[in-house]
């Protein structure tokens, strides 16, 4: 069953395999500075950092929907990852993401993703986007990941 | 009327009001940081107005296909929805996103991809917003998303 991509046990060297999907791997992981913090199980966390050629509203600075949508696209694929505890190709089938409230300008977004369900197919995974607080969450999102090798 | 000082750029809603009437889309897209970053923009192609992601290859998410990140479609698909409320509305403010949901269709090839809003309804508050994204082939969408968005009151 080992292979090179079996994802290793120790928990540090788990986060540095990850870890590449936020390099140049990813090229749009990279471009937008995404990086990865933790993973814990089938959960992953990610950072996006605040910038200002991510503004989608100029009156109000705050950051665009889209980044969001890239930073919890990105952490539930390595959610995915970690429940198979390999590497594997993956696509994403859908996304539904719920703005709860508005993000602050200028500071950092984190996403925690965890892949809750796996099936021979399909991956079934849930997100919150906060600021800080886990309890007031930004953004929370499901996703639906297909497994595409044989 | 509000004056900017030390700036010949106009506030978004007469930035806004101006485009509707001049067609002068991409004075809007530039002055949305996200979109210029993104190259996506608003172009007339034979009377109808879409919206244009040109590829750009740190748009890619998954360089062994190679194929665009899921996160940038979905990011055109939400800014095509937004140009569309700010444009064809009388909406002065950048929508707020309510929910989106993005289906995913087709892998997205390193190429420029097209997207067209459909306001399929528009009430005082909430406007609901269907996307499709294409490339090649119109008929063959390679995403799709249905949009809600808080229309702030003037």
């Amino acid at each position: 069953m080992s292979d090179d991509f079996t994802l290793p046990e120790d928990k540090a060297e788990r986060m540095e395999r990850c870890a590449i999907f936020y390099t140049d791997v990813v090229p749009h992981n990279h471009a937008l500075g995404l990086r990865l913090v933790d993973v814990v199980a089938a959960e992953a966390t990610v950072e996006l950092p605040y910038a200002e050629n991510l503004v989608g509203n100029p009156e109000t600075g705050v950051i665009a929907g889209g980044a969001v949508t890239t930073l919890i696209d990105a952490t539930c694929g390595t959610a995915v990852f970690l429940k198979l505890g390999r590497f594997a190709p993956l696509v994403t089938l859908d996304l539904r993401i719920d703005y709860l409230r508005p993000a602050r300008p200028g500071i950092v977004l984190t996403c925690v993703a965890e892949c809750y369900r796996l099936t021979r197919q399909v991956a079934f995974v849930r997100a919150l986007v906060h600021q800080g607080d886990p309890g007031h969450p930004v953004a929370s999102a499901q996703g639906t990941f297909m497994r595409t090798e044989e | 009327m509000t004056t900017m000082s030390e700036s010949t750029t106009p506030p978004l809603a007469e930035l806004v009001r101006q485009v509707r009437k001049t067609r002068e889309y991409k004075r809007l897209t530039d002055a949305i940081p996200y979109t210029r970053f993104m190259g996506i923009g608003v172009e007339n192609l034979a009377g109808e107005m879409l919206c244009r992601m040109a590829f750009n290859p740190r748009n890619i998410g998954n360089s062994l296909i190679p194929a665009l990140h899921g996160g940038t479609l979905g990011a055109l698909l939400e800014s095509a929805a937004v140009f569309e409320l700010l444009l064809q509305t009388n909406t002065e403010r950048v929508p707020k996103v309510i929910s989106l949901t993005v289906d995913f269709l087709r892998s997205g090839k390193p190429q420029d991809t097209f997207a067209k809003a459909f306001i399929t309804r528009q009430g005082r508050r909430v406007a609901n917003v269907r996307v499709d994204a294409w490339q090649d082939d119109r008929t063959r969408p390679i995403a799709s998303a249905h949009a809600l968005f808080l229309l702030s009151e003037q």
